[in-house]
């Protein structure tokens, strides 16, 4: 028994698990996607059809009812781990932590971020959102979805152990969505103006960096103390 | 070294504590020399903990659980381990989601992991829950072997242990309020 270390090995064996879990049990894809669609549904319900007002409206709906299905899937990624033992078997991996958050994260943007990012084009015609705008709410939003799953499994990471630790987790997660939320709004309110917005997207980048970096190392602390 | 003490003592608490899930109250665990608080990376790798809750995943299969647990690990998930499905028990069931089992088999996919590591100390609470008579014995025949390579294991059972081991120590916790 020979161990070789191979961080590679150990990312890409998270990473598949959850993924082969996740298409496994495909309402975990589809169900956030609905909710996603049932959301931006409501308004033009609400506040009535008229073409205009959707179109100035847009990018705040797309990104408000990204923000809450991206919430609604994030109790999920570490609460199966932590309740059938995986989650002790992966802190006493002679594997540092962080790199297992890491890929647990990503994968679960791939899950929950990447499919509202590629349906946003026809969920935006339902928002008469012009090309313009459009292009720049899917730039936001592939910048800004993996932010919100970092952020968000910090929350998810503290809330695990709870019985009821649903509300918690969004009270204590939403108020940190802010930041991002405004720079993406303000990114693509820009580009309906025409001007260029690359100054908000590289906020959007820079906090993704720093939430790539530093995020999973809060997360990896985080499920410690919700393990103990 | 056999933990023993009636329900509600703190065994599991104490193995939880010993393998550094859970900070202590007063004091310090020491492996070798060393608080493992400080170095538990270190610790980790010479630990085997199967717990109450094992970390086999329902969804997954047997064979996928056992792969992906060598790969946490760091162990090379290209060996053969259909045998030792076989030999512990589970053959024609390597394939069926973990959740289709028994509980018997459910802490058999478990416990393959035995035969699968390297480590030193191996911390097991209540390792022969729900297994029938062959699977204790055949269990111990592993404890055994383990033993006799140098290494050391700490556990809790509520059943007495039918091998003889020859320098078995027990630790008998009190239940205090």
């Amino acid at each position: 028994m020979q161990r070789q270390h191979s961080y590679l090995q150990l990312f890409s064996a998270v990473c598949k698990k959850d993924l082969q879990l996740a298409f496994r049990q495909r309402a975990e894809i589809v169900n956030p996607l609905l909710f996603f669609l049932i959301v931006i549904t409501l308004f033009p319900l609400a506040i009535g059809p008229e073409p205009g007002l959707l179109a100035r409206m847009a990018p705040g709906i797309i990104w408000v009812a990204a923000l809450l299905s991206t919430m609604l899937g994030l109790d999920k990624i570490f609460r199966d781990d932590f309740h059938d033992g995986s989650l002790e078997q992966l802190i006493a991996s002679s594997y540092p932590l962080p790199l297992t958050v890491l890929a647990k994260v990503l994968a679960h943007w791939v899950i929950t971020g990447l499919p509202l990012v590629l349906m946003t084009p026809v969920f935006a015609l339902l928002l008469n959102l012009d090309s313009q705008a459009l292009v720049a709410t899917v730039i936001t939003l592939l910048l800004g979805t993996p932010l919100l799953s970092f952020i968000g499994a910090i929350g998810a990471g503290l809330t695990v152990g709870l019985q009821k630790g649903g509300i918690l987790m969004s009270l204590l997660v939403l108020p940190l969505y802010i930041p991002v939320l405004i720079f993406a709004t303000s990114a693509i309110d820009t580009s309906t103006m025409s001007l260029d917005y690359s100054g908000q997207l590289a906020i959007l980048g820079a906090m993704l960096v720093v939430a790539i970096l530093s995020a999973p190392i809060a997360i990896s602390s985080a499920l410690k103390v919700s393990v103990s | 070294m056999q933990l023993a003490g009636p329900n509600g003592a703190g065994k599991t608490s104490l193995l939880r504590i010993i393998a550094g899930f859970a900070a202590p109250d007063e004091g310090d665990i020491f492996w070798h020399d060393t608080s493992i608080a400080k170095n538990y990376d270190e610790f980790a790798r010479e630990l085997l903990f199967i717990g109450h809750k094992t970390g086999v995943n329902a969804q997954l299969t047997a064979l996928e659980n056992v792969r992906f647990w060598l790969q946490i690990q760091g162990y090379d998930d290209n060996q053969d381990l259909y045998a030792l499905l076989a030999k512990i028990g589970l053959v024609g069931l390597e394939d069926v989601p973990v959740r289709t089992l028994s509980a018997g088999q459910q802490r058999r996919v478990a416990l393959l992991r035995l035969w699968l590591n390297d480590a030193k100390l191996w911390i097991l609470d209540e390792p022969f829950t729900a297994l029938d008579k062959a699977g204790v014995a055949f269990l111990q025949a592993r404890f055994v072997s383990h033993l006799e390579t140098g290494g050391a294991i700490l556990l809790t059972t509520h059943q007495d242990l039918t091998t003889h081991f020859n320098d078995l120590q027990t630790v008998t916790l009190e239940y205090r309020h």
